[in-house]
C-alpha cells in the first residue's frame, strides 16, 4: 500500500460520511415521503442539500471503484469505516442528534476494526493462489508418476 | 419506537437497503476485478479510457442498478427515521453480508484478521444506534 492509496481510502471515508449527512439534512427538511407518492423521491434529488450529497457520493463512488481495482472488498469496507465515526460527530455537532456513551463505545470498536484490517494484506492474488494449487497438485502427482515410471522400468 | 408496526417497518427499510447494497457491492467489486488496476489503465489510456473500461462492463451496470435501488431505499428510510439509527444499522449488517458474499462469490481470502475487523466494525456500528 502506497501513500496515494491511503489517500484514496481517506477520500472514500470523507465523501461517504459527508454525503450521507447532507442527504439526511436534505430529507429532514423536505419531510416524510409517502409510499403512495414515490415520485417525491425524484423531486428530492433537486433540493440543494440532497444535490450536494449526491455530488459528494459521486466522488465517493469514483474513489471506491478505484480502490476496488487494487484491493479486496473485505479490505476496503472496514478500512474506510472511520467514516461512521465522522458521521456520528456530524450527527451530534451539526444535526443536533443525541450521542450516548454506547455510541462512543461503538466509535472505539470501529477504530479497533480499522486497525485490524489495515495491518493485513489488501488483495487476494487469485493467480498466485491458482499457481500454489497447481504446484501442490504437481508435487502430489510426482511421487505417483515416479512410481509408475519405476514400474515401467521394472517391466 | 415500541410500536410493533413501526419496528417492522424499520426492519423492512433496513433489510431492503442491506440486500440491494450487498448485491451492488459484490457486482461492482467483481466488475473491478475483471477490469483490473485502474491506475495502470489510466496511465496507459487516460481517464476516458479508464471510464470506458468500467462503464462497458456488464457486471458494473447490474451493480449500479442495485446500488441505485439501495440509494433510493436509503433516501426513503432517511425521510422516516434518524440518520443515527438507519445509517449504523443498515451498514453494520451490510458488513457481515458483504464478508460472507465476498468469501463465497468473489473467493476473497477472508482470514481471521478480516473476520475480526468485520465483526468489530459491525458491533461498533450497531452500538452507534443506541
Amino acid at each position: 500500500m502506497t501513500l496515494r492509496r491511503y489517500l484514496v481510502l481517506a477520500v472514500i471515508t470523507l465523501t461517504a460520511s459527508c454525503g450521507d449527512t447532507f442527504l439526511s439534512r436534505g430529507m429532514k427538511s423536505l419531510g416524510p415521503v409517502s409510499l403512495a407518492h414515490p415520485a417525491e423521491l425524484i423531486h428530492a434529488i433537486f433540493s440543494p442539500w440532497v444535490a450536494a450529497g449526491i455530488v459528494l457520493l459521486v466522488g465517493f463512488f469514483a474513489s471506491y471503484l478505484t480502490a476496488l481495482s487494487w484491493a479486496d472488498l473485505t479490505y476496503v469496507l472496514p478500512a474506510s469505516s472511520l467514516g461512521y465515526v465522522i458521521m456520528t460527530l456530524l450527527a451530534k455537532f451539526w444535526l443536533g442528534e443525541r450521542v450516548s456513551t454506547l455510541r462512543w463505545l461503538g466509535v472505539v470498536f470501529i477504530t479497533a476494526g480499522v486497525g485490524f484490517v489495515t495491518r493485513g494484506p489488501s488483495y487476494t492474488d487469485h493467480s498466485a493462489a491458482a499457481g500454489a494449487e497447481l504446484s501442490a497438485e504437481i508435487e502430489n502427482a510426482e511421487p505417483e508418476s515416479a512410481a509408475s515410471h519405476a514400474d515401467g522400468v521394472r517391466r | 419506537m415500541t410500536n410493533p408496526h413501526a419496528v417492522l417497518a424499520t426492519a423492512a427499510m433496513i433489510a431492503s437497503i442491506v440486500v440491494t447494497a450487498t448485491a451492488g457491492d459484490i457486482l461492482t467489486a467483481s466488475a473491478m476485478r475483471q477490469v483490473g488496476d485502474l491506475d495502470v489503465i489510466r496511465r496507459r489510456s487516460g481517464i476516458p479510457g479508464a471510464a470506458v473500461a468500467v462503464i462497458t462492463n456488464g457486471r458494473f451496470g447490474l451493480g449500479v442498478v442495485c446500488l441505485a435501488l439501495s440509494f433510493f431505499s436509503l433516501l426513503f428510510a432517511f425521510s422516516h427515521r434518524d440518520l443515527s439509527l438507519i445509517g449504523p444499522a443498515a451498514t453494520s449488517l451490510t458488513f457481515v453480508t458483504n464478508a460472507l458474499a465476498a468469501k463465497f462469490f468473489l473467493r476473497e481470502n477472508v482470514d481471521r484478521r478480516r473476520w475480526s475487523a468485520a465483526i468489530f466494525v459491525c458491533v461498533g456500528v450497531a452500538l452507534l444506534a443506541f
